[in-house]
């Protein structure tokens, strides 16, 4: 087991480094050059753009930069910018162009947001997804399982930004029964947190709920029809356990794996939730960064998106070979 | 296809001397478990002539599909003693390992209908609720299933599955669980019992994984055990000691055993009484020696000449030609009678009109068979047994 986690985290840290090299190209890629765009377009002279050129180290050998970069994060640099020294700290992920202020206390004041928002969907699709397709697994055949299963149909092939517009509209402006969107800190006030994040999480959640039923109910009708689920109910377990317990044991297995592959593309869904319901999380913050060309900005969430995807890829690694034994052999 | 069904206990000559109306058509949720008790019986006797512990009268098992009312058991009817094993052989889709699972209540209700009666010392099981039915199931009847490598759950300890057994229908704590579960690791003859608890059934062979098997099965000491082909997925070599093993356990329990088999050899081994099934009813019944030495029913020859023998490697082998009808739609009369090769030897169209009853082979006794023929012991002996060798 333990050999097995270590190996997953090698092979987890080598992504994120990778990223890093990919991230870092994007500053000589990107159809923009930095210094120009710190620079400005109004009152650039030819000797403020040499200056900050000279600032940033963009004249120095690529290599030397994406050192300085790597190094920037581990250990922390200092900027000097017209005699002024600004220090940036540890995780040292550059200045906003724009802005002028660290990236990493930018991020910092985001990633609770998003990360609220992602986990609160895991929870959603995890539990009353699949507890929903196990219970028309269970009930295969009537009437309950065919009505859940084409309205999970229906719901899932209308896009997710129109569900979640309608949602937010009807739900929490015209008809306010739901909080409406909003952030608070959960350190702040838990209940306000929760609140807050209570209809972007059902929209996002319930949403993907169906599909995750729909995967559950499948792999659940395969597992009920096990010779191993007749072991059990012949050893005189009640309905209950057997489904709950010997069943859904091995019926989590598939819905885990495509969790795991579904993380990056429910942070691209946290993209639209945070649009929708105007919460201060990376998606925004992604968002207008692009609009101004902020690298620094752009790298920074690209790098720390792919921090908490590779970690949540890891943790789903690991709870997989806790639910199957034998995954730890191979 | 329902008309039938009963005359397995109709018959004046029937084997059980029933005395019993026929309950056929009456379902579970219609039978009163209360009736049902009043009505039982300790007379009933196996072939081989001792007080069952296992009493099935007039068993019916049906499928409704969309193609139809699927009848897998038609008035089936058998005994088991207590110390006894009886093996019901048969061809894929004969309905032995249906009407095993109707004993074990383990049918899905909503699709099944069943009717007749399986007493259980006396108990009637058809028509208890699915709580009660649990009481019972892993308990006073446990089930050794066929292949081991898929009846076994893959994500548990092996030990994990024993303890869970004996824990459904014991209130003790997880050590005295595990210390059963121990004793029974070794009692079936695993080495290393406490190794062997913590690992799961991809880490134990074959034989180990049926002996494993066998462990849960017993582990609450159960008056019955029901063993449905309890070697066919096994290497023939670990066959024989899986057999070994439920013979020696037998004796030490004392249990009742109903062995489900397609394979002669096996029966000749264990069973002390023998019941031939085809297309879902009961064609031939008796003790072993006598269904195994004096077979009185074409479809049993067939199956004793169908077992390849090493004296005569160079004949070829002698299969029963045809296939199982399907239980949509059985052949009018005896349902054996398309791959009967004796069925033009019946005077008139009987065969293929007439359902024969379950009767009496020699007038007296209790080996039954169900056969129009008049001769069929001189038949046996002129013509099958020889090429028997």
């Amino acid at each position: 087991m333990l050999y097995f986690v270590a190996r997953r985290l090698f092979s987890a840290l080598s992504v994120v480094l990778a990223t890093l090299v990919v991230t870092f190209a994007l500053f000589f890629i990107a159809p923009t050059d930095p210094a120009a765009a710190i620079c400005g377009e109004r009152n650039c002279t030819q000797e403020r753009y040499n200056d900050i050129r000279e600032n940033l180290h963009l004249d120095r050998p690529k290599v030397q930069q994406f050192a300085e970069y790597t190094a920037g994060i581990f250990a922390g640099r200092t900027f000097e910018t017209s005699g002024v020294v600004q220090d940036c700290k540890a995780p040292c992920l550059g200045f906003s162009f724009k802005s002028n202020r660290p990236v990493t206390e930018m991020l910092a004041s985001r990633i609770p947001v998003t990360v609220s928002l992602v986990a609160g969907y895991s929870v959603l699709v995890l539990t009353i997804g699949v507890f929903v397709g196990s219970m028309a697994a269970k009930r295969r055949g009537t009437t309950a399982d065919r009505v859940l299963m084409s309205s999970t149909l229906v719901l899932s092939s209308i896009p997710y930004y129109i569900v979640a517009l309608m949602i937010s509209l009807y739900l929490t402006i015209l008809y306010p029964i739901l909080p409406r969107g909003g952030y608070t800190p959960l350190s702040e006030s838990p209940g306000k947190w929760f609140a807050g994040l209570l209809t972007p999480w059902l929209v996002l959640g319930i949403y993907s709920c169906t599909q995750y039923a729909r995967y559950s109910r499948g792999s659940m009708v395969e597992t009920l029809s096990e010779d191993y689920i007749r072991t059990a109910r012949a050893k005189g377990l009640s309905d209950r356990v057997v489904t709950y317990k010997h069943a859904l044991r091995s019926g989590l297995i598939p819905v885990v794996t495509i969790f795991g592959l579904d993380i990056a593309g429910s942070l691209g869904g946290a993209i639209f939730t945070e649009r929708i319901f105007d919460l201060p999380g990376l998606g925004n913050l992604v968002l207008s960064s692009l609009t101004t060309y902020d690298l620094p900005v752009i790298m920074g969430v690209v790098l720390v998106s792919s921090v908490i995807l590779v970690t949540m890829n890891f943790v789903v690694d690991v709870a997989y070979s806790v639910i199957d034994p034998r995954v730890r052999l191979s | 296809m329902t008309a039938p069904a009963n005359d397995a206990s109709k018959g004046p000559q029937d084997a059980m001397v029933d005395t019993v109306p026929s309950e056929g058509g009456v379902t579970r949720e219609q039978r009163n478990p209360a009736v049902a008790s009043r009505e039982r019986r300790t007379t009933a006797m196996s072939p081989s002539g001792e007080t069952p512990y296992l009493v099935v009268e007039d068993l019916t098992v049906q499928f409704p599909t969309a193609d139809g009312l699927v009848s897998a058991v038609n008035g089936l009817s058998y005994s088991v003693p207590l110390g006894r094993t009886l093996s019901i052989v048969g061809e894929s889709g004969s309905g032995k390992s249906v009407s095993s699972m109707a004993v074990m209540g383990l049918h899905d209700r909503k699709r099944t209908r069943i009717s007749g009666s399986i007493r259980l010392g006396g108990d009637e099981l058809v028509g208890l609720s699915e709580n009660e039915l649990m009481k019972v199931r892993g308990d006073a009847v446990a089930m050794v299933f066929q292949d081991p490598q898929s009846s076994l759950h893959p994500l548990y300890t092996v030990g994990n599955q024993i303890t869970e057994a004996y824990r459904v229908h014991h209130k003790v704590s997880k050590d005295v669980a595990k210390k059963r579960a121990l004793e029974m690791l070794d009692l079936v003859g695993i080495p290393n019992p406490i190794r062997r608890f913590k690992q799961y059934p991809h880490e134990f062979s074959g034989g180990m994984r049926q002996r494993a098997m066998i462990a849960m099965g017993l582990v609450n000491d159960p008056k019955l055990v029901i063993a449905d082909e309890p070697t066919t997925a096994l290497d023939v070599t670990v066959q024989a000691q899986i057999l070994d093993l439920l013979n020696n356990l037998q004796k030490e329990f004392g249990s009742a055993i109903v062995l489900i088999t397609h394979d002669l050899g096996v029966v000749a081994e264990m069973a002390d009484d023998v019941l031939v099934m085809y297309a879902g009813r009961c064609v031939e019944y008796g003790t072993a020696e006598d269904v195994l030495a004096r077979p009185r029913m074409p479809y049993t020859w067939g199956l004793l000449e169908s077992i390849p023998t090493v004296s005569a490697a160079n004949e070829r082998l002698r299969p029963i030609k045809g296939l199982p009808p399907s239980l949509l739609s059985l052949p009018g009369g005896c349902s054996f009678n398309p791959r009967c090769p004796y069925a033009d030897r019946v005077k008139g169209e009987r065969c293929t009109t007439d359902l024969p009853d379950l009767l009496r082979v020699d007038g007296a006794g209790a080996h039954t068979s169900r056969c129009h023929l008049h001769d069929k012991a001189s038949i046996y002996e002129a013509e099958v047994a020889p090429r028997l060798g």
